[in-house]
């Protein structure tokens, strides 16, 4: 393939990438944002996500479309219950202390993973995707005979990854339609605010902290639903996005969701890019030293407003 | 000082004793825990005397040992200088990571050394050339030999674990009792009182990342001498949080804390990977439990009921 086409395919896949991140990263940044606390467990999640939905569609059997409905539904409703508990019964006693936290949800990341491994075993289980057209891209050449349209081998997307594209999208809107519009979402911005200010006027913050637990780790579940098909199930495939979530979250700067988003789209968009035409170790290394470098030069982030 | 140096010389007696009393599977193990501790006490100088909370405490480790290793390898160094390439290695990593990580404090900090640590792994597993990425190397069993001492040999290697060890042990019982260690446990309890008296907090925290990464780094050499082996595992995510649970179980900002939560936590290890392969998940447990209802760790709880002058 030449150049073109090939660059092309890395950032199409670069965008399929940056959708699963966009989610995952979000819970994490959303968790970050009211709570402030880190959650080393956030990966975890995203990888309870991806065994539930195999074990749903396993379970279910027959079309593999419904199977993939029910496990959209189920998957994250069912992380995001677990990590409510999660948060009520360790969290919330260790009264959200921020490195009693991190020490915290470094234990439940060990036990999450090693429960895995006891229960669904160490084998990579691969799910259905519900469609899976094979469409064809196009690509244009200028030649003697002027500018031609044609279609180069191999440059093809299929119709699950447009899929995938457009299920992160309506997320993110239904997430900013919640966060700016609902009622849930005003209660949110001020415990985000103030929580202290925000359990003075009646808020109750303990269950909010748990909800927005909840709904963090149900993210990181929805997008690991939506990459199992693409990727299959394994119980240490949490490692990556936590990684690449922090990176965004950081360089998104610490809390901000619309910054989360843009940088979600760019790390992942060159994620993508770099590991087409780079080593993948080599991708990970530099952009890892990079985030280090930005918390440390640039702690707001590079969208971040300066700390008041 | 009258009370803690007869218990701390103590121990360091018993240790030496037990070499001789000990089954082969237990003087061994028994070496391993004191290099490791080793490591622990390295993480304390920080985590629990200064009040630094690292999440990548591993590149020190990897530091020295892959110094010491590549020494050995690549230059043909023998392995006594190469241990001291090891440390010098481990030096030169925590005065970089230092200078840059002590710019962030909270969360932050914790983040980037967790960063800096896996740009440290990749960077292993990327130059596989030179360090065979994860599979690692071995140290060839003739070339460990320092002044004609052979160091695979059981006996000489728990020595010198046990010289190591006590090396630290005493190191860190002097250190916390200088002026140097009392400012850093003042930067524990308060930073901005203590930089209001006066204290130049960031030299002093710096020192304290010096200490502690060096101390680490001659952990790791010191494994990849004894027990002949390097390789990218020991730069991995796991070792950065065991010397975090080690001086957590043990008791943070306790001298001897880190080989007691060595010692526990190699032996639970030990027990449950013979009933399961997910013996991580113990880690796991052990770790919500202690941030649960022991903050404090053994040691911890021990000084606050009954050794109200335990260092």
């Amino acid at each position: 393939m030449e150049f073109g086409p090939h660059l092309m395919l890395a950032m199409l896949e670069g965008l399929v990438q940056a959708s699963v991140l966009t989610l995952t990263a979000l819970g994490l940044s959303l968790v970050f944002g009211v709570m402030r606390v880190v959650n080393v467990a956030h990966g975890e999640f995203y990888m309870l996500g991806a065994v539930l939905a195999w074990w749903v569609t396993t379970m279910l059997g027959g079309n593999p479309a419904i199977g993939f409905v029910v496990a959209l539904v189920v998957a994250p409703l069912l992380v995001g219950l677990m990590a409510a508990a999660a948060d009520w019964l360790v969290l919330r006693r260790v009264e959200y202390d921020p490195e009693r936290t991190i020490v915290a949800t470094i234990g439940l990341l060990y036990i999450i993973q090693q429960v895995t491994l006891m229960t669904y075993g160490p084998d990579a289980h691969p799910v259905t995707p519900p469609f899976n057209t094979r469409l064809a891209l196009p690509w244009y050449e200028f030649t003697d005979a002027g500018f031609q349209i044609y279609w180069p081998w191999g440059l093809s997307i299929t119709s699950y990854k447009l899929f995938v594209i457009a299920a992160a999208i309506v997320t993110c809107l239904g997430l900013w339609l919640l966060m700016a519009r609902s009622k849930i979402g005003l209660i949110l911005r001020a415990t985000q605010l103030d929580s202290e200010t925000a359990q003075a006027f009646g808020i109750p913050v303990e269950r909010v902290f748990a909800l927005v637990f909840g709904m963090g780790a149900a993210l990181a579940a929805l997008g690991a639903v939506l990459v199992v098909p693409i990727q299959q199930a394994h119980y240490l495939m949490g490692g990556d996005p936590l990684l690449l979530s922090f990176i965004v979250v950081i360089i998104g700067g610490l809390g901000s969701l619309r910054g989360t988003v843009v940088a979600a789209i760019l790390i992942g968009m060159s994620d993508g890019i770099i590991s087409v035409f780079f080593t993948p170790t080599l991708a990970k290394m530099l952009a890892t030293l990079l985030v280090a470098m930005v918390l440390v030069y640039r702690p707001q982030g590079l969208f971040g407003a300066k700390p008041a | 000082m009258k009370r803690a140096l007869p218990l701390h010389l103590g121990l360091i007696v018993l240790l030496f004793a037990l070499q001789f009393a000990l089954p082969a599977y237990h003087h061994g193990n028994l070496a391993r825990i004191m290099v490791m501790a080793t490591f622990a006490m390295g993480y304390n100088i920080m985590f629990g005397y200064t009040g630094l909370l690292s999440l990548g405490h591993a590149m020190f480790f990897a530091a020295g040992m892959y110094g010491m290793g590549l020494a050995v390898t690549q230059l043909g160094t023998p392995v006594g200088p190469a241990f001291l390439i090891g440390i010098a290695a481990a030096f030169a990593l925590s005065l970089i990571v230092g200078l840059l990580a002590l710019r962030t404090i909270g969360v932050a900090f914790m983040i980037v050394t967790l960063m800096f640590s896996q740009t440290l792994f990749l960077t292993i597993l990327y130059f596989g050339s030179i360090t065979r990425g994860d599979e690692g190397f071995g140290i060839k069993q003739a070339t460990r030999q320092i002044m004609g001492l052979d160091l695979s040999d059981p006996t000489i290697r728990y020595f010198a674990a046990w010289l190591l060890f006590s090396l630290t042990l005493m190191g860190t019982l002097w250190l916390v009792r200088s002026p140097l260690g009392r400012v850093l446990i003042a930067i524990r309890e308060n930073e901005e009182r203590a930089r209001m008296l006066g204290y130049d907090t960031w030299r002093a925290k710096l020192s304290a990342v010096l200490m502690s990464g060096t101390v680490s780094g001659a952990a790791g050499a010191a494994y990849g001498v004894l027990f002949g082996y390097v390789g990218a595992s020991f730069a991995q995510v796991p070792y950065s949080i065991f010397p975090l649970l080690w001086v957590l179980l043990g008791g943070a900002g306790t001298v001897i804390g880190p080989l007691i939560g060595a010692l526990f936590m190699f032996y639970l290890i030990d027990l449950s990977s013979g009933v399961t392969d997910a013996y991580m998940l113990v880690v796991g447990v052990a770790l919500v439990l202690l941030t649960l209802f022991a903050p404090k760790g053994m040691m911890g709880m021990v000084r606050e009921r009954w050794l109200k002058w335990l260092p």
